[in-house]
């Protein structure tokens, strides 16, 4: 096997995705734009065209779309040969080859896996499979949704209220269904925000007429004789009844196409570097697998080097095209994936915002507005310094956060803040179920103006 | 058909896409935006008086100017 050079690979080369949804087609514009006329095969198991996720938990359930509607547009033509409705099967590393399900083998020069997650199942399948359980994730669970609410359902189940489960509860109120939302946690949103701002959501979905039941998991689900769904049991020994159940349990990765590959793949998602490289099983560092968007698991510097699964639309974007470029560059020309994150969820007529890593926070303040008014900016503190935003309504206050977060401002936030009350002049624990203790590391500022000329700059521990 | 897709981590919820073109784009509460992610051949000069109206540059919509090439690829495969 020959190592083709930059130039005719560029020329002539075969560059394969695998994942035809939001990263992968915006990977595919990047190649292309880079001056890529080699041959170009997008491989994706859903039958459709690249299409956007987001409106499937709201417009679409709202009625204000459809998610037949939701196929994404396009930066630029992509000029590639389209395997949809076929799954990768398989992957012959040392052959570059990628199998698929109807028999069929690809081979590349450059490979990049972009196959995203699913939603988690409902963990007993025959439950399931009941008329009436729903997941949401894919065109066809938002069609088949939609359509049940239409037909309006007595009472809606969602389980789980993470992100997802909350928009479908909001969704199912302004439509005038009753639904009731079973959370194991303490308050919704609590795993990504913590509790002190999970404590407004739990107060949102009430004043919104949820009946929110947290603390509680559900422990089984009951169908009638006809193999619909009609009640489902707590763990708190009430019984709901309920004609519509949507498991949102969050989401599983799909790496299972790549088991025994050699791979570092597994259940956590695809670990690569910051360049978007895949790591191989014995944690080295592969030259033509690339990987981008929610099945990905890269080192971020800017967060002690913690391997951050993102699943964000804008990472997939960002990744996707930060891959794509490296994929095409020599080694001193690659760039490392350094987006901030970043994600919106809209719900109960609320815009929520956030920026950096919630998650690791172990300190809130509330730096603009109350929490009372539904309007606020929470910012949360890690070792003295400033290491996420959520906004609440509240939006226009992200970016002046994002760049705290990207240098490293100290925390708590010593400034007097416009709009900044009484409550918020100190901070309180963020409350987060399971605190994660990451180790003391140098840390990274970010500089420059775009992501094209960003450099990093190393401050030794314990300035 | 157009199909469009906004940037909401951008967005900035200005509301000068729903002015510009209320049958595609509405504010839903004070600064979340909903939108529908097709639109009518009709709509395509409000569309692209929103996109570029959009202080923040959120707005994506393909098929504007031209027909593209090869975007008919993806529905015969
Ligand atoms: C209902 C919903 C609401 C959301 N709302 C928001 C939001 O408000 N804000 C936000 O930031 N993010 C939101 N997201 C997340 C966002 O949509 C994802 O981050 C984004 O879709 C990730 O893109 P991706 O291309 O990495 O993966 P995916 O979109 O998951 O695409 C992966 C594709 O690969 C395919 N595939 C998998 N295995 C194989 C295989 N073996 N062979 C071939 N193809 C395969 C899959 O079928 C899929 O089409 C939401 C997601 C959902 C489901
Ligand atoms: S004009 Fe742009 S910033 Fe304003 S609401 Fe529309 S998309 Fe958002």
């Amino acid at each position: 096997m020959h190592e083709v050079t930059l130039e005719h690979l560029k020329r002539e080369g075969r560059i394969v995705v695998v994942g035809a949804s939001l990263a992968g087609l915006r990977a595919a514009e990047t190649i292309r734009d880079k001056g890529f006329t080699g041959s170009l095969t997008m491989i994706g198991d859903e039958p459709y065209e690249p299409y956007d996720r987001p409106p499937l938990s709201k417009g679409v359930l709202l009625g204000k779309s459809t998610a037949e509607r939701t196929a994404l547009p396009r930066r630029r033509a992509i000029d590639a040969e389209w395997r949809l409705g076929t799954a990768a099967t398989g992957l012959d590393m040392a052959a570059r080859r990628v199998k698929l399900a109807d028999g069929e083998e690809v081979p590349y020069d450059r490979l990049l896996i972009a196959t995203g997650v699913r939603a988690r199942p409902w963990p007993n399948a025959a439950e399931g499979e009941l008329d009436g359980v729903f997941v949401l994730r894919t065109r066809d669970d938002g069609t088949a949704l939609a359509r049940r609410l239409d037909a309006g359902p007595r009472r809606v189940l969602v389980i789980g209220a993470g992100f997802t489960g909350s928009e479908i509860a909001s969704a199912c109120r302004e439509r005038g269904l009753e639904v009731t939302v079973a959370e194991r946690g303490d308050a919704p949103l609590v795993g990504a925000l913590g509790g002190v701002i999970g404590a407004v959501a739990a107060e949102l979905q009430r004043e919104n007429g949820v009946d929110l039941r947290t603390g509680v998991m559900v422990t089984g689900l009951e169908g009638d004789s006809t193999g619909r769904v009609r009640a489902a049991h707590l763990s708190d020994g009430t019984t709901l009844e309920c004609d519509v159940v949507v498991v949102s349990l969050g989401a599983q990765r799909n790496t299972e196409w790549l088991a025994g590959s050699g791979l570092g793949a597994g259940p956590r998602g695809i670990a690569c570097d910051a360049g978007c490289r895949a790591f191989d099983i014995r944690g080295i560092v592969t030259d033509d697998i690339y990987v981008a968007g929610d099945v990905a698991r890269s080192p971020h510097p800017l967060f002690g080097y913690q391997f951050l699964s993102l699943e964000h639309w804008g990472n997939a974007v960002s990744q996707a095209e930060t891959a794509a470029h490296n994929m095409l560059s020599v080694s001193t020309d690659r760039r490392p994936h350094i987006w901030v994150p970043a994600f919106w969820s809209s719900q109960f007529g609320v815009n929520i915002k956030s920026v950096g890593v919630p998650s690791m926070g172990t300190e809130i303040m509330i730096t603009q507005g109350s929490r009372a008014e539904r309007r606020f900016t929470g910012v949360y503190g890690y070792q003295g310094r400033v290491i996420g935003a959520v906004t609440f309504d509240n939006s226009r206050w992200l970016q002046f956060y994002q760049q705290q977060i990207e240098t490293t401002a100290p925390f708590p936030v010593p400034f007097p803040t416009v709009d900044r009350r009484p409550d918020g002049h100190r901070p309180v624990p963020a409350d987060f179920p399971d605190p994660s203790v990451p180790t003391h590391g140098p840390t990274i500022t970010l500089s420059g103006y775009s992501p094209a000329d960003r450099r990093m700059t190393f401050t030794p521990a314990g300035h | 058909m157009l199909r469009l897709v906004v940037d909401l981590n951008r967005c900035q919820g200005y509301a000068q896409c729903a002015f510009l073109a209320p049958d595609v784009f509405a504010m839903h509460g004070d600064e979340g935006l909903l939108y529908d992610p097709q639109a009518e051949e009709a709509q395509r000069e409000r569309l692209a008086q929103a996109a570029a109206a959009c202080p923040v540059q959120a707005i994506l919509v393909d098929d504007l100017d031209r027909d593209l090439a090869g975007v008919a690829e993806a529905r015969d495969a």
